[in-house]
């Protein structure tokens, strides 16, 4: 996620730019500037999007209720928002620190460490899931141990727990890091010669300046998680109604010939992405109203 | 706000233990199979629920997990914890014995022929009509025409399609190990998107309109023509074809493990019975004892003549000359 | 800055870096060298064998190649679209710059299933391109689109802060000294932007080479065409060849790190150039 810090104050800038005699195109320039992205958009984006939806009302509202409350899929929904419920937290707690080390000291290596952080956003999600079998499959490094011992990884829902969190990673700390390295460390410099605690520093004075992006870091990664496909498949053992996750259940359902029912899931996902991108923004509106809100006090 | 987000996820841990624990409540078993026996495992299994509650007085419950054949193979080499595997061909049960050593070598001689409860071959299904006139697999290799398939490297059926065609190849009269391998050269030759697996060919074919002739188990061409259409597809039944055998087997290791042997063992004998003698020809398997099976179902199966893998060497030959890496269906593609 | 090296005011530092590399370690070092311990049961030759077969080295072809060109596709529609954006008001505008993200949070299984049924020659799309001769699904060219659609936000995501910030009264000398639009944009904007662009380029690129779900469902996957690599581990892993599948998952992921270390590097370039802090 290096520096795709998709989190940026809102905001129009548009008006800006328009209102300047040199800062507007022709209204040629301009109507074929829009045309082209509008249409790259609309082939890109919103025709997928647009397609899972008809294909999941394909056969009308019934069958897609049914396909939503039958056992096995609200099994698969159930163990989606459970890797999602742990494997956020984990990564919230890694980012924050991470992010606290990085930006707020000098160290050597620095550089290194974040690329190291990096790596898990481009390692394909096929080896993202081969790695766990490696370590906790049965011919694995601890394969015999775990089975001595009766404990269950792979297969089961620690493992799927467990690529979930590899995949899912950088997002938060990745998003801290850049917002944390820009904020600097006056102000919490300031509180700790004040005689602040560590703890009370970061709750009262770091925490207010990075919510916002912090939040984005949750909703990013929160989204990742719940549709990682490549990396579970790997680890997951398709028992159904057990260790299929809902992208899972998706395919399985495409591999049954209930191709209105495959969507429908995959509908549903789409849904939670959506909802993902409309908190997105009203996040992104409260932080470029809050930045607002700041500048005016700044200048009052 | 942190404080809340860890409490939350140790209540979820828990309730994932929860879920984890909850099945080792009653006696379950876990069928680890291949693609196209979802449909019939979904109805076997609520059968043999019912008798074994018949005849024990103990409440089963029977989870599936399905994928393709190789791929489920190596997941329970590698821990998953199948009481039972149905997979597609017996090679890959072999892996299962040899790598993991999760049941004997001999495990094929345990259950009648060839511990395989049903059998099924290769046929080609066309589009309604035939617009291409094949017959045959001569036809196959006429200009024009293509041929879906999946990738005999990930698939088990796909392995049965190839190995069928080489047969024909090989057994037509004037027929040598070199005519085979033309004849299969030239067949992949036709052939446009090779996927992983078997259901993602019929996909492609049916959903997709690709293709003119998708190389099919039987009871798959079966099931697309019924399910999906049958104003769309026709089933062509080649002059030769082979005999395939999906085997079942008790992983002893994981049996021996749950204490679940004598279940397992029960539940894949009862695919002998009559009741799963029907069902397996109900779902377009063709039963080893048709004389128990619904004579409607049985009069769906025209006749066929049969070549056998022992006619190529069996599989542990099969799979080393043609799958292999550096085989022979790599150095078609690498010509 | 060097200062701090000798004094530090705030607390928190041994015990946050301590958990980041415990974690770290636990979670992505310590698995990621069970890949590399694993490839050392081969040899040498044998390493070198497996990861140089014809058909391996055709999927590096293909992967690098089409994720290349899908980058460099985005990098131009991403520029446009984050110009867009931030210049122009239209009606919608909201919408296209909240969707921007979708191919973060949809799966990649579904953005395969969608893709295919658009672009299969009796998809919406494909209908009509069918008749052209263009085929899209089943070919290198539906990899493609997979492909760009994976790594469409990462572009515009990229420029457009930087396009925000960008000042007015830069843009109204060069106009004051005579410049033209396009001089302007040539000699001005599209230095300031080259950074960015190219870390979203680099980013496109790097969740390109890696994807597998998506591509799956839409490429033909016949050998030595359209197969891609992460295929290639998976059809080790079928055939129980795990050595063989962590040397090519070695290879790969030799790669991503080389290619994550020029992205941070790029950035470094960046924020001294532009004099933003990063």
């Amino acid at each position: 996620m290096a520096g795709a810090s998709a989190f940026h104050l809102g905001g129009d800038h548009a008006h800006r730019f328009e209102s300047r005699a040199a800062t507007r195109e022709t209204p040629l320039v301009k109507w074929l500037i829009l045309g082209l992205s509008l249409t790259f958009f609309v082939i890109f984006l919103l025709m997928p999007l647009i397609a899972v939806f008809v294909e999941a009302f394909r056969k009308g509202w019934e069958t897609y209720i049914t396909a939503l409350v039958e056992p096995d899929a609200l099994s698969a929904i159930r163990l989606t928002l459970l890797a999602a419920v742990i494997s956020v937290p984990l990564n919230l707690v890694f980012g924050v620190c991470a992010a606290w080390a990085i930006a707020k000291f000098e160290f050597r290596g620095k550089q290194f460490l974040i690329t190291l952080i990096d790596l898990p956003f481009s390692v394909s999600p096929v080896i993202a899931g081969l790695v766990f079998v490696l370590l906790f499959g049965a011919q694995g490094w601890f394969g015999s141990w775990l089975s001595d011992k009766d404990i269950r990884i792979i297969f089961a829902v620690p493992g799927i727990v467990l690529a979930t969190v590899f995949v899912t990673f950088p997002f938060i700390a990745r998003e801290l890091i850049p917002l944390m390295q820009a904020q600097g460390r006056e102000e919490e410099e300031a509180a700790v010669v004040l005689g602040a605690r560590g703890l009370q520093t970061f709750w009262y004075v770091t925490l207010p300046n990075i919510k916002w992006g912090l939040m984005y870091g949750v909703i990013l990664c929160n989204a990742r998680a719940m549709g990682e496909f490549g990396a579970v498949s790997v680890v997951s053992g398709h028992i159904r109604g057990q260790t299929n996750t809902l992208p899972l259940h998706v395919e399985i359902l495409y591999n049954e010939y209930q191709f209105a029912a495959a969507f429908a899931a995959a509908s549903v996902l789409a849904v939670l992405a959506l909802v993902t991108l409309v908190i997105k923004t009203w996040v992104e509106n409260r932080a470029a109203q809050s930045h607002k809100d700041a500048n005016r006090d700044d200048a009052s | 706000m942190k404080l809340s987000l860890i409490h939350r996820s140790l209540l979820a841990l828990a309730l994932g233990a929860g879920l984890i624990g909850s099945t080792h409540a009653q006696t379950t078993l876990l069928n680890v199979s291949y693609d196209p026996t979802r449909e019939l495992y979904h109805e076997y299994n609520a059968e043999f629920a019912r008798y074994w509650k018949e005849k024990t007085g103990e409440d089963l419950t029977v989870r599936q997990s399905h994928g393709g054949s190789g791929k489920q193979a190596r997941s329970v080499i590698d821990g998953l914890e199948g009481d039972v595997v149905t997979l597609a061909l017996a090679y890959d049960i072999d892996a299962i014995a040899e790598k993991a050593g999760k049941l004997p070598a001999d495990w094929q001689k345990r259950l009648p022929h060839n511990s395989a409860p049903y059998t099924s071959t290769i046929v080609f299904l066309v589009r309604k009509g035939n617009p291409k006139n094949i017959r045959d697999w001569e036809d196959l290799v006429k200009p024009g025409v293509e041929v879906i398939t999946p990738n005999p490297k990930t698939s088990g059926g796909a392995r049965w399609n190839y190995l069928a065609a080489w047969g024909y190849a090989l057994k037509k009269s004037g027929g040598s190990e070199e005519t085979a391998r033309s004849y299969v050269t030239e067949l992949l030759k036709h052939v446009p998107v090779l996927d992983p697996a078997a259901r993602g060919a019929t996909n492609s074919f049916v959903q997709r309109g690709l293709g003119d002739v998708l190389l099919a188990w039987e009871n798959e061409a079966f099931l697309s023509v019924n399910e999906l259409g049958p104003d769309k597809f026709e089933i062509v039944v080649p002059s030769v074809s082979i005999l395939a055998e999906p085997p079942v087997a008790v992983v002893d290791a994981v049996t021996n493990k749950r204490g679940t042997g004598k279940t397992a063992q029960a539940y894949l004998e009862y695919l002998y019975s009559p009741v799963g003698q029907k069902l397996a020809a109900k779902h377009y398997y063709r039963p080893r004892k048709p004389e128990l099976a619904d004579p409607t179902h049985v009069a769906r199966f025209p006749k066929v003549n049969f070549i056998t893998i022992e006619d190529l060497g069996g599989w542990q030959a099969a799979q080393k000359k043609h799958f292999a890496d550096g085989g022979v269906f790599d150095q078609i593609y690498a010509r | 800055m060097a200062a701090a090296k000798t004094f530090r005011v705030l607390p928190g530092f041994n015990i946050t870096l301590g958990f980041t590399l415990a974690y770290l370690s636990l979670i992505v070092l310590i698995p990621l060298s069970a890949v590399f311990l694993k490839t050392t049961e081969l040899g040498l030759d044998q390493f070198w064998n497996v990861v140089s077969a014809p058909r391996v080295v055709a999927t590096y072809k293909l992967s690098f190649g089409l994720s290349l060109l899908a980058a460099a596709i985005n990098t131009v529609f991403g520029l446009m679209l984050a110009w867009a954006l931030v210049r122009y008001s239209f009606p919608g505008k909201r919408l296209v710059d909240a969707l921007v993200d979708l191919p973060f949070a949809l799966p990649t299984a579904v953005a395969g299933i969608a893709l295919t049924a658009l672009y299969a020659k009796n998809g919406w799309i494909g209908q009509y391109l069918d008749p052209l001769g263009i085929q899209v699904a089943f070919k290198p060219l539906g990899i493609l689109v997979a492909l760009v659609f994976i790594g469409l936000p990462f572009v515009v995501r990229t420029v457009q802060p930087i396009l925000e910030d960008l000042d007015t009264e830069l843009e109204e000398a060069a106009t004051s000294l005579g410049a033209r639009r396009w001089q302007i944009f040539r000699h001005v904007i599209l230095p300031i932007l080259l950074p960015a662009l190219l870390t979203g380029f680099a980013l496109a690129f790097a969740r390109a080479v890696g994807e597998y779900g998506s591509v799956i469902f839409i490429a033909g996957n016949i050998p030595m065409v359209s197969e891609i690599t992460p295929l290639m581990i998976i059809t080790k892993l079928e055939q129980y060849d795990y050595a063989g599948a962590t040397a090519i998952a070695t290879v790969m992921l030799m790669l991503s790190f080389t290619l994550l270390l020029v992205i941070n590097g790029l950035q470094a370039w960046t924020s001294k150039r532009t004099g933003r802090d990063r």
